[in-house]
């Protein structure tokens, strides 16, 4: 299964080869074997029997991360799904796209895709599943890209890897908690222990997390906003990716983990609420919509939202639902999204408003309109799909389960009501698709391009899938028992044999269908008085203007935080360095009592070295305050060899004779550097600035002070300085103690310290060369 | 140029400039018993050479010490760096040092220290900084 899962992936490897040849042959004759074979390989396992099966190879076993597959009915219908569409998809664009376009570019991310998906709806491991689920996202990314010349692709393509990348990180933490808890990382293991995680702390936190990562992929409300744009993609990748197979990655995801959360109402109430919420919205909105797509976009949103609003409420039958009109939106959707393609491609415009009375021009793409449309809409006649699952939609939400909280039992009553009203305008957008483009007054004028019926190619896919409707709207048994219900089972755990029928006698769900075709019929009819509605709230109530507005912000916010204290002033940096060692040394000191003064120690105070520290002082208050720069440097001068006099007091004479000659250096090379330098301006300061600095310094003063009084004042260990004493002349052959541990006992730390002063002379040297040459230059 | 008439200093400056080089060479050979050792050595070499350089000039000192000073940097490290690596010859760690007593002909019973030799790697380096620091910025006509 590895290999059949890889193999789009592997064979994208071998298109840029092909590309060689694209002049005489399309690539998608190439690519299309790819599902095709997939389909067979997973069609073998279709049939009353079946068992699911479970796949192991390794990949990184010290993490427990290893490609586990697991094949049972819910994997089985994704997969084929996947490969199906995929392979009319496949076909369909072979038509679609010019050998002019980029074509290795799309097949090799569609193939990407391809693998991804299947990856996602077979793994049996949590970060597997997270790694082909990015996967998606970024295939995804870079087909909505694909026509990367225009600003609504590239805008469209940023929008939905922003949203569902977002959706996927907030994944994978509810994954690592999920493994955390459970100490597993396979999917079926975490299932099985949805005892310790249904009475875990954390479950609110996961249910949180795993649903973000849902909702996002499958454009539930508000992440739904990506959808639409994205509808900038080739119609082959609109009707693959986002109606078909990744915005049910979400669905397929909620469907994988809804046994572990089952019983749980919050579970319930954010699913179904959250779904039923998107299925009104949407439905609502997409009879504003003026192009084809973006009515087959919001048509997708409320439809997924109506799979999610079955999944939520999770009784057997609403599950059943489920499983039943993902494979039902499958074909209608994507047979609507190849019409509204063909549409596209043979008159040049997607503008409903200037389409309209094709019917005797396209007679082919009509009837499949037809056929889709009226499947969509869930009309009640015995060769539409669509029907049977939206009876079994409103059979659902009629049948819940009861619930312990109030808020739970208050949607459980709404779900009906607003799975009606849902589906009224449900009804009106799929009745103005098919009228808006098929009848009325033929509009030729306003057309780019004289409308004439699509090549058989272009038309195959679409008849295939529209046959699918019909086959599966007469003789629903057929993928029943062989496919829905052991996908059921593997979402509910109920193995209960289903009769789909036509006929159920008179029923409330008839009635609720019954009403949704008669208010619909007059809502669609009477449209043009009501729809001046859309324009009241057009602007007001989207999304799409929090997200600009988010990602306006996200530039515009950080960078005026930066500018704030990035002001480029050294002087604002040192401050800021220094307030902030400040703060964390005297939290530090303080919180951890780490303050000791030790009164036992000190030894006498010579009246000498009072004499030097207290000329040092004075000789640093005169550098701040001397308004000279000669006489600074000169008086710096002083407190260096008062230092080195303290040197001699504490007798340490090397380090006085070396301080004594390195100040002499120092002082002589400050003059000579300060020669070209201006003459030093009195810096105008405010009062306010002054004192800042002095509050600083006085501080920073203050808290190196404290330091080394209480680093004096405790000793933990013995000096190792008797060591040194002792072995100085034994073992360095000297008796200069300083000098042995310089050269011999720490003799590394020389051989460095000379390095770096030979650095510093050579940079010296250069800084000076360079730029004289540069100026002679 | 104008050369000052600075006679006083020229001729002391005869005088004080090899009793500091002589002090210099002291410091740097008696370093490991007493107070002094490569660095201060170094250095004080240099001021006698900064002394010849302020009484007689640029040119002139150039001529009569035709040494270019930047060698000094890393002929001095690769001393230190050559006495280190000298103890892998004997198996042993890095920079190890020894010492030893020799009856040589004039000085009589004289301890000879292989950390000397690092010492005039030190003392070579210092020489070597400090005069290239200071004559690139003197020459500096900028």
């Amino acid at each position: 299964m590895l290999l059949i899962v890889l193999l789009p992936l592997i064979f994208a490897l071998f298109i840029p080869i092909m590309n060689k040849r694209k002049e005489q042959i399309h690539i998608g004759y190439f690519v299309i074997w790819i599902p095709i074979v997939i389909f067979i390989f997973f069609a073998r396992y279709l049939g009353a029997d079946f068992e699911p099966i479970k796949q192991h190879f390794n990949w990184i076993p010290s993490l427990h991360i290893s490609f586990d597959f697991y094949l049972d009915g819910l994997s089985l219908l994704f997969v084929l799904l996947i490969s199906g569409i995929g392979a009319l998809v496949t076909l369909y664009s072979i038509f679609y796209l010019d050998k002019s376009e980029k074509l290795a570019h799309f097949y090799i991310y569609l193939l990407m895709f391809m693998s991804a998906m299947l990856g996602v709806v077979l793994s049996d491991n949590v970060f597997v599943l997270y790694t082909f689920w990015e996967l998606t996202s970024i295939s995804s990314f870079l087909l909505i890209g694909y026509w990367n010349y225009k600003k609504e692709s590239r805008y469209g393509a940023l929008k939905s890897m922003l949203i569902t990348v977002f959706g996927g990180l907030s994944m994978l933490g509810g994954f690592i908690l999920l493994s955390n808890i459970t100490g597993t990382t396979s999917i079926q293991g975490i299932l099985s222990e949805s005892d310790v995680i249904l009475n875990h702390t954390y479950l609110p936190l996961i249910l949180g997390f795993v649903i973000l990562g849902a909702f996002t992929k499958s454009a539930q409300f508000p992440f739904h906003i990506w959808l639409p744009d994205a509808m900038e993609a080739p119609t082959p990748v609109s009707a693959y990716l986002h109606s078909a197979t990744m915005v049910k990655a979400g669905i397929y995801l909620i469907a994988r983990m809804s046994p572990l959360f089952h019983g749980y109402d919050w579970f319930f109430i954010v699913v179904a609420g959250i779904g039923i919420l998107t299925l009104c919205w949407a439905s609502f909105l997409a009879v504003r919509q003026t192009d084809l797509k973006g009515i087959l976009a919001y048509s997708t949103i409320s439809q997924l939202g109506m799979i999610m609003t079955m999944l939520g409420i999770g009784t057997e039958i609403a599950v059943f639902a489920a499983m039943f009109h993902i494979l039902n939106h499958a074909t209608f959707k994507g047979s609507l999204f190849m019409v509204a393609g063909i549409i596209d491609h043979e008159t040049g415009t997607r503008d409903i408003r200037k389409l309209g009375g094709l019917m005797t021009l396209l007679p082919i793409s009509a009837t499949l309109a037809f056929f889709g449309t009226f499947s969509m809409a869930g009309v009640p006649l015995p060769f539409l799909n669509g029907f049977y699952s939206k009876e079994l939609f409103f059979d659902a939400t009629l049948h819940g389960s009861e619930y312990s909280t109030a808020i739970a039992n208050f949607i459980q009553h709404a779900l009906p009501w607003l799975a009606v009203f849902g589906s009224i305008f449900t009804f009106v957008y799929s009745m103005y698709f098919v009228f808006g483009i098929f009848r009325g007054k033929a509009k030729l004028e306003q057309l780019p391009r004289k409308p004439h019926e699509a090549p058989i190619g272009m038309l195959i896919s679409p008849i295939l899938l529209v046959i699918g409707v019909i086959t599966i709207g007469l003789f629903p048994s057929l993928v029943n028992g062989t496919l829905l219900e052991h996908a059921a089972y593997a979402v509910s755990g109920i193995h209960e044999p289903h009769k789909i029928k036509f006929w159920h006698g008179f029923i409330p769900p008839l009635y609720m269908s019954l009403a949704v075709v008669g208010i619909g019929t007059l809502l669609f009819v009477t449209k043009k008085k009501w729809d001046t509605v859309y324009k009241k709230l057009s602007d007001r109530f989207t999304f799409n203007r929090l997200y600009d507005l988010l990602i306006a912000k996200t530039e515009t916010v950080p960078a005026s935080i930066t500018k704030s204290y990035m002001t480029g002033s050294l002087r604002l940096y040192a401050q800021l360095i220094i307030v902030a060692m400040f703060i964390v040394s005297i939290f530090t000191l303080v919180t951890s009592d780490g303050f000791a003064f030790l009164e036992a120690d000190p030894s006498e105070i010579k009246i000498s070295e009072l004499l030097v520290a207290i000329m040092m002082i004075v000789a640093a208050v005169g550098t701040i305050v001397a308004r000279n720069n000669v006489a600074a440097i000169l008086i710096l001068g002083v407190v260096g060899y008062g230092l080195s006099i303290l040197f001699v007091i504490y007798r340490a004479p090397d380090l006085a004779l070396t301080q004594l000659v390195i100040e002499t250096i120092t002082v002589a090379l400050f003059l000579l550097c300060f020669y070209h330098l201006p003459k030093m301006k009195p810096k105008q300061d405010t009062v306010r600035t002054k004192l800042i600095n002095a509050a600083i310094s006085i501080g920073f003063g203050t808290l190196l002070t404290l330091v080394a009084i209480s680093a004096h004042s405790s000793k933990w260990f013995p000096s190792i300085s008797e060591y040194f004493i002792e072995t100085s002349h034994t073992l360095g052959g000297g008796d200069n103690v300083v000098n042995v541990i310089l050269v011999d006992m720490r003799g590394l730390d020389t051989l460095f310290e000379i390095t770096v002063l030979g650095i510093a002379a050579l940079g010296i040297y250069s800084l000076i060369k360079i730029r004289k040459n540069k100026e002679v230059d | 140029m104008r050369i000052p008439n600075d006679l006083i200093l020229r001729t002391t400056t005869n005088l004080i400039a090899f009793i500091l080089l002589a002090f210099s060479i002291y410091l740097f050979l008696a370093g490991h018993s007493s107070p002094g050792g490569g660095f201060v050595g170094g250095l004080m070499t240099s001021a006698a050479f900064v002394l010849m350089y302020m009484a007689y000039g640029f040119e002139t000192v150039r001529k009569i010490i035709p040494i270019n000073f930047r060698l000094f940097i890393p002929i001095g490290l690769t001393v230190a760096l050559l006495t280190g690596l000298g103890s892998f010859v004997f198996n042993q760690p890095f920079l190890s040092h020894t010492f030893a007593y020799f009856h040589l002909p004039i000085f009589g019973e004289k301890e000879l220290a292989t950390a000397l030799l690092f010492d005039l790697g030190v003392y070579l380096t210092v020489i070597g900084v400090t005069m290239t620091i200071i004559l690139s910025i003197a020459e500096d006509r900028e």
